[in-house]
């Protein structure tokens, strides 16, 4: 090749190379921060959303395991110790001045104990725990379905959602806020959405939301609230926190997670 | 192939119409979502820098571990694979500047966003592993409706008999000319057919593995790859497979004529150099 094509080659090509090296990374860091664009990308969930609603039945159920499978050590999520006074009144009373609040749209308001929740018809299922970091615990769960305790609500025919108002408070300073959860009502009446008191034979621990807490296992771990205090029948959430359904969904998680 | 010929300065070479309007399209949006998935999916690993086999998680036995450790008094970024630690403080977990080192499993300047923020790096995944997907669609319809993949990318008998030429030509950075140049080469035909058939396809569906809700509408799935874990697994090595095939591709693209293999994946013309001149160009 004659020099003077080398050289050109060589031009271009630390050219193109600086280009493509500095282009995207400049960029795409305050593409991260503009509202629109990041509305722009949140149109995946929808469709996301949409699709899985189209391909999963109401009642196929995710997978579930033996005993043999159950992880030896299960990572809790989000809080794992409520300093809340609240909570450590009701758990310094081993939680019998603990009662679950069922609320908002429904024709029958209930207030449960845990024993008259330990004395309804129960669901034990062995199930695997997908965190959104990625990683996935398996654990036996028993609790009363969602559905039995709707059942007995009997839901108002402009409720939509179920909001879960829990006792810990997530976050540092002026972050921090109450953990609250929201789902709709095809996983509401989910065969598998239980509101759990057991895990792995034993009473749920504080680190994993005692007293109580919910199992919703075709999503991700964040959308099964832990100390679980009050369940809210709602026609919509948007006037509930920052209004995009719960605790991580106001921080930029996904409402549906699914995927 | 429709013949042209295109100036090349000292005199006209002959040029082939390469690339239809539609490969050129859905390649370059191709690079564009490949590499803000692989920015942004590198992004969502850091959240828990750790792969494993199986079903769950066992924290006691990764497969790779990229943390930042303390030893004998000094910080640093180890990654562990398969039980043996390596140091990797500078790019991966530890990185940044020297007097500002931060502990993450990947650098800022490879994650998408630089800062972390899961939430933000699932949206550029979801959004643009739905850009891929259709843009996949598009190209295997019209591939396959166009006779695209039969025509240009399955190797002839007569390809595959000189494998071992092609593989020797390649090592000495001598590539075909004059009718040979016409079509794709072996080599070239088998990667891209592997890229396309194997490669992405399993990083799809290893990826949608990972989705809860695809779990349950197809139990079976997880089976596939031998849990959910493992698919995590997959989805990352296919994800790193794709970044050595580009690496090559690009380093074949720089050495084999970067004017000509730009201009072609870009208005559709390559130039053919004619047979007889074997000395390099």
């Amino acid at each position: 090749m004659a020099a003077d094509q080398m050289f050109d080659r060589r031009r271009l090509l630390t050219r193109a190379a600086a280009l493509i090296g500095a282009m995207p990374l400049a960029g795409c860091q305050d593409l991260s921060t503009n509202p629109t664009v990041l509305n722009v990308l949140g149109l995946a969930e929808p469709v996301t959303r949409r699709l899985q609603r189209l391909i999963l039945s109401d009642d196929a159920l995710a997978p579930e395991f033996t005993e043999a499978d159950i992880s030896k050590t299960f990572k809790p999520n989000g809080s794992t110790e409520p300093e809340d006074q609240e909570y450590q009144d009701l758990l310094g009373g081993q939680f019998k001045d603990w009662r679950l609040q069922i609320t908002g749209l429904v024709e029958r308001p209930l207030t449960l104990s845990l024993e008259d929740l330990r004395g309804l018809p129960s669901r034990t299922q062995i199930t695997r725990h997908d965190c959104v970091e990625g990683w996935s615990c398996i654990g036996k769960w028993k609790g009363v379905p969602l559905a039995r305790l709707l059942e007995r609500a009997s839901l108002k025919p402009q409720a939509r959602y179920l909001v879960f108002y829990c006792a810990d408070t997530l976050g540092e300073s002026l972050d921090a806020a109450k953990y609250y959860e929201s789902i709709g009502l095809q996983d509401a009446f989910h065969p598998q959405t239980l509101l759990a008191y057991e895990m792995n034979d034993a009473p749920l621990t504080v680190a994993h939301g005692a007293p109580l807490r919910l199992r919703v296992e075709r999503q991700l771990g964040y959308k099964m609230a832990k100390y679980v205090m009050q369940i809210e029948a709602v026609e919509s959430f948007a006037t509930i926190g920052a209004g995009k359904g719960g605790y991580w969904e106001d921080r930029g998680y996904e409402w549906y997670a699914g995927i | 192939m429709t013949a042209s010929a295109v100036d090349h300065g000292a005199g006209t070479l002959p040029a082939v119409y390469r690339h239809s309007l539609l490969v050129r399209l859905t390649h370059w949006i191709n690079v564009l979502c490949l590499t803000l998935l692989l920015m942004s999916g590198l992004q969502i690993f850091n959240a828990h820098s750790a792969l494993y086999w199986g079903e769950a998680s066992d924290f006691a036995k990764p497969i790779l571990a990229i943390t930042a450790r303390d030893k004998d008094g000094s910080h640093f970024g180890a990654t562990e694979v398969l039980g043996h630690t390596f140091d990797t403080t500078g790019v991966l977990g530890l990185s940044g500047p020297p007097d500002n080192r931060q502990e993450r499993a990947f650098p800022a300047w490879i994650t998408l966003p630089g800062y972390q923020d899961l939430a933000t790096g699932r949206r550029w995944h979801f959004f643009f592993a739905w850009m891929l997907v259709i843009n996949g669609i598009v190209y295997l319809t019209s591939g396959f409706l166009r006779g695209h993949f039969w025509r240009d990318l399955l190797p002839s008998r007569k390809q595959f008999r000189h494998i071992g030429r092609s593989i020797v030509e390649h090592l000495r950075l001598r590539f075909p000319r004059g009718e040979e140049a016409k079509h794709y080469n072996v080599l070239q035909k088998l990667s891209y057919l592997i890229v396309v058939f194997v490669v992405l396809p399993l990083l799809i569906i290893a990826g949608l593995t990972m989705s809860p809700g695809i779990d349950a509408a197809f139990p079976w799935l997880t089976g596939v790859f031998g849990g959910r874990q493992s698919a995590r697994t997959v989805h990352f090595l296919a994800a790193f497979t794709l970044v050595a095939f580009v690496a090559v591709h690009v380093l074949m693209v720089l050495i084999s004529g970067l004017w000509n293999n730009m201009r072609s994946m870009i208005t559709g013309y390559y130039t053919i150099k004619p047979a007889g001149d074997t000395h390099g160009g």
